[in-house]
Order: structure tokens, then sequence, then C-alpha cells
């Protein structure tokens, strides 16, 4: 991968401690598990940045590759990848998302 | 566009201790549902055992395969929630 294209992924993601890079934006998702990971953030109050990669086709295949993950939504908390949307549904459910967003 | 006995094979390739089980969701042949219970997963977090069934699908996750819903368990977590 470029190394370009490589440290603007690694800046969005540190960019803020929740990241989430989805089909659409928080306020018009373009997808079902979008927008479930959007509905789960906000039912805990998180703050977060959505990242459209629907608008950035780079952005969309580099994060593909950076993080072995073929497919969006990704979660990001502290600079890691956290998983999509049924990891997330799962640890929401086991009460487990709370405290990894909570964490400083 | 993928028959979900192509996706089977190619899980059961990558997990042949596994039970496996994937369903078509909206009939269209590209959102599937998938239940893995593999020895495979033991000692990983789900985040790398869904990594490990990613790898497994390699190309068809590249466009054949719009959406997978995915449920990735231990053969003692599975026995465990089944009660």
């Amino acid at each position: 991968m470029d190394e370009s294209l490589k440290s603007r992924i690694r800046e969005t993601i540190d960019s803020q401690k929740v990241v989430l890079f989805m089909k659409g934006s928080r306020v018009f998702p373009q997808c079902g598990f979008s927008a479930k990971v959007v509905a789960i953030l906000k039912d805990l109050s998180v703050e977060f940045r959505d990242v459209n990669i629907l608008q950035d086709a780079d952005l969309r295949e580099g994060l593909k590759e950076y993080s072995n993950w073929p497919t969006f939504p990704q979660l990001y908390v502290d600079g890691k990848l956290v998983g999509g949307c049924d990891i997330v549904s799962e640890l929401h459910q086991a009460g487990e998302l709370k405290d990894l967003v909570a964490k400083a | 566009m993928m028959e979900p006995e192509v996706v089977t094979a190619l899980l059961r390739k990558a997990f042949p201790d596994g039970e496996i089980q994937v369903e078509d969701m909206t009939g269209t042949r590209d959102h599937f549902d998938a239940r893995i219970v593999s020895e495979a997963f033991v000692g990983k977090s789900r985040l790398e055992q869904h990594q490990l069934v990613y790898a497994a699908l390699g190309d068809a996750m590249k466009g054949p395969i719009h959406a997978l819903a995915l449920k990735t368990y231990t053969p003692e977590a599975w026995a465990k929630l089944k009660g």
C-alpha cells in the first residue's frame, strides 16, 4: 500500500477516540449495518467521528487491506479496530462496549 | 452472487471440524447469515475469529458477497449458549 495512503488512514483512525467508517453519514446512513452501529453509539451517547467511505474510494480500499477486514462499517476505538456490525452488536448486548468507549 | 452451498464449501475447507450453517437472508444469494462453531476459534478474540472467516472466503468478500452476518463460536462457547 501507498505510504501516503497508509499515513492518511492512520491519521484518520487516530483523529478521535471513537471513529466509525461507514456507508453514508450518521445523519443519513446508506446501509442497514452502518445504521445499526450508529444507533448503538447514539444509544450509549458516545461522541464519535463518522467517515463516509462511499465518498473516498482510496480510503475504502485502503482500509480493507490495512485492517484485514473486507466490509463496512468498521469501528475503531483508541486507534484499534473493534469490529463490524456483528461484533459491535455482541459487545453492546454483553454490556462490554460501554466500558470500551468510556475508558480514557 | 454466490450459492449458499458454495459459501458453505469454502468455510468447510477452512474449518474442517466446524459446524457450519449458512443461510441466504434475502433470497438474492448475496446477503448471508453464517454461524460457525470450530476449535480454530479457541483462544482468539472475536475480531480474530471473524478475520479467519473473512480470510477463508477471500475474493468472495470482494464482490459476490455483499453482506455477511457472522456468528463464530468455540465448541465450548456454543455448548454453553445452547445450555
